[in-house]
């Protein structure tokens, strides 16, 4: 049990998906302009990066390693979560309409978040077991949601603030990404 | 064509350089631009590969059906991916294993997938190449020159070479993982003002 925790708490804080492993940049750039936005692409990539990781894990173990196939590991894990996203998107529409309509735009952006492909292959190298896999997928998630959510916070923030005109956009967002990596940098050496 | 090559070929080295002008791909160039070496290494990957996708996505396009095309080009960029990984593992082990994960996820990198999309699949091949070409060493130069100001900042020196005098206390902060965020919004805000004169 104390492994699980541990292993939480690295996932979560210590080695930060965005801040710490530098996955996943694109949509912590692109959604978190808006708080609702942010919220959305947190929850998608939470639903998404659970599943895939679990898929993935199966793929690698039950087909890839029995037939020595490794080195098709990156063509047929990003087969695994582009089929896995489109299954998903037309679930949800067809059975659960409210959730579509909250996470609809974001799940295609899913398939290029090299977060959700990083974590997989990140589960495949750590050697994880199936537990390990589904704990680590989820808290990864989860620490991708909580950066991304602290920092649309900030952003909003930033939006009244009167920023110089080469700084504005893209250049500040990057600076304060930079200020909330050096608070998680603190969580280092803790597990 | 009101564009010759040559121009295709040169908006990829300023006036569309990633990942400053198109800001994609900001997971290779935040991850491994710790040193010069691990930011060209990684960019000649990319080029190797975004070249090559070009190639193909640009002689198929008359073949792949437009509701299908983002699949095919993901399977074709993959197929590159999985070369350069083999390759590398041949030819670079060393460097492999310093990039480690960021290999595999150049299939993710939505430099490759956007100019497949906006660029390939309406061009022919000569310009396709040129502009593959122009984007991969644009983007090669950038990941170049961040690795060399976090090295040079972080450590001191250059691909190994002390440049900073005896008495340069390394700012370790800049090879850390917040100093590449804060390194690469500050060199976006420079491009801005030199850009904006």
């Amino acid at each position: 049990m104390g492994d699980y925790i541990e292993l939480i708490i690295a996932c979560i804080f210590v080695n930060n998906i965005l801040l710490a492993q530098f996955l996943g940049n694109c949509p912590f750039l692109g959604t978190s302009k808006k708080m609702e936005t942010a919220v959305g692409m947190s929850m998608a990539v939470i639903f998404v990066l659970v599943l895939a990781g679990v898929f993935t894990w199966c793929i690698n173990d039950w087909i890839l390693v029995p037939y020595g196939l490794e080195y098709l590991k990156t063509i047929s894990f990003i087969l695994v979560i582009a089929s896995l996203v489109q299954f998903v998107e037309m679930f949800l529409k067809k059975s659960i309409p409210a959730l579509y309509a909250g996470l609809g735009i974001f799940l295609p952006l899913i398939t290029t978040n090299c977060a959700v492909m990083g974590v997989c292959l990140i589960n495949i190298k750590s050697e994880y077991n199936f537990t390990m896999t589904l704990i680590s997928s989820f808290a990864y998630a989860a620490g991708f949601g909580l950066a991304l959510i602290l920092f649309a916070g900030v952003r909003e923030r930033i939006l009244l603030a009167r920023v110089p005109k080469p700084l504005q956009d893209t250049s500040i967002g990057l600076v304060t990404a930079g200020i909330i990596a050096l608070a998680f940098y603190t969580f280092k050496g803790m597990v | 064509m009101a564009k010759t090559v040559a121009q295709e070929f040169i908006k990829g080295l300023w006036a569309e350089i990633p990942p400053f002008r198109l800001v994609l791909g900001l997971c290779p160039t935040l991850g491994v631009t710790t040193t010069v070496k691990n930011g060209i290494g990684m960019g000649v990957a990319t080029a190797f590969v975004l070249v090559c996708a070009n190639i193909l996505v640009s002689m198929l396009r008359n073949v792949i059906p437009a509701k299908v095309r983002i699949a095919c080009f993901i399977i074709i960029i993959a197929t590159f991916v999985t070369v350069v990984e083999l390759l590398m593992q041949a030819y670079a082990y060393a460097l492999f294993q310093t990039l480690g994960i960021f290999i595999p996820l150049i299939v993710v990198n939505c430099i490759l997938l956007g100019r497949a999309e906006a660029f390939a699949f309406k061009n022919p091949i000569i310009p396709s190449i040129a502009d593959g070409l122009g984007i991969g060493i644009g983007f090669t130069m950038a990941l170049g020159s961040i690795g060399a100001i976090r090295e040079l900042f972080g450590t001191g020196a250059i691909l190994g070479t002390q440049i900073m005098g005896s008495g340069y206390e390394p700012f370790a902060f800049f090879v850390q993982a917040p100093g590449a965020f804060i390194c690469l919004g500050l060199m976006l805000c420079l491009m801005n003002l030199v850009g904006s004169k």
